[in-house]
């Protein structure tokens, strides 16, 4: 029997998400956290290649990977003194959010398994770029520039609230 | 072959596990982390159904937008963090308990 290269890729790349995932959320130390953060997102552009959504994972690196990611470390380096190597990050409730989120996946599994999806047959993989680009100039102009106007104010506000230091 | 339910549960986990973060967490920057994950399990949802459901581009456009609305809270958050942390040193959210006034 042959396994699809389809499906090679995508259970490596569930190996990859699921494992960073919990590392994630689980690593004591918050700079080890940040870096399974980084293989999360990688692999999550690896999905959006496979749902053949090129300009989403180009997106997804350059931004996640690139961006926010690095923003996440500046506050993890900016917030701790590097020298004293303790940069941890304490738990608690541990118990109930076991089972509170356990019960979550059970419900979410659930409701995906016993929906019956109206699924349709994939189309067949093409370049998204120029669509997406002309969608946002059409039909999402307004959402569009909502957008930007929302992000100059998020940078600008950013930089008010972190510039007044020294509190009094 | 993969279909729809495959990427549906590999959202469901990641959501849970970004959930458990926010619970668990006291560190902000590790909340800050568990909300990225929950997005990014939003995100895969989107792209999934956008191709295996409703066949357009309008799930990955949505999706390009929970990714800017998510570069300005980080900056936001950023931010946030870093004023906390000089007035109280420390960002553990459960010692942030006083107010200006």
């Amino acid at each position: 029997m042959q396994i699809p290269a389809e499906a090679i890729v995508f259970y490596a790349l569930t190996a990859i998400t699921v494992l960073s995932g919990l590392v994630v959320v689980t690593s004591r130390k918050l700079v080890h956290s940040a870096f399974a953060l980084v293989f999360a997102f990688s692999g999550l552009a690896g999905y959006y290649v496979l749902l053949s959504a090129d300009f989403l994972a180009a997106a997804q690196v350059l931004i996640y990977v690139g961006g926010i990611l690095i923003l996440i470390l500046f506050a993890v380096m900016l917030t701790h003194r590097i020298e004293s190597l303790d940069i941890r990050s304490e738990t608690l409730q541990l118990l109930p959010a076991i089972a509170g989120c356990g019960a979550i996946v059970v419900l979410m599994l659930l409701a995906v398994y016993r929906t019956p999806w109206a699924v349709k047959e994939p189309q067949v993989l093409t370049q998204t770029a120029q669509s997406i680009g002309s969608l946002f100039m059409t039909d999402y102009l307004l959402p569009f520039e909502v957008a930007s106007v929302h992000l100059l104010i998020a940078l600008v506000g950013a930089v008010i609230i972190a510039g007044k230091r020294g509190g009094q | 072959m993969i279909g729809l339910h495959h990427y549906l549960v590999v959202s469901a986990v990641l959501f849970a596990l970004g959930m458990f973060a926010i619970i668990t967490r006291k560190n902000g920057v590790a909340i800050l982390m568990g909300i990225e994950l929950v997005l990014n399990a939003a995100n895969l949802n989107f792209v999934a159904f956008s191709r295996y459901v409703w066949g357009g581009l309008t799930g990955q456009v949505f999706a390009i937008f929970v990714i800017m609305l998510a570069a300005a809270e980080a900056a936001v958050m950023l931010a946030i963090v870093i004023a906390v942390y000089d007035r109280f040193q420390s960002i553990d959210v459960d010692r942030v308990d006083s107010l200006k006034g």
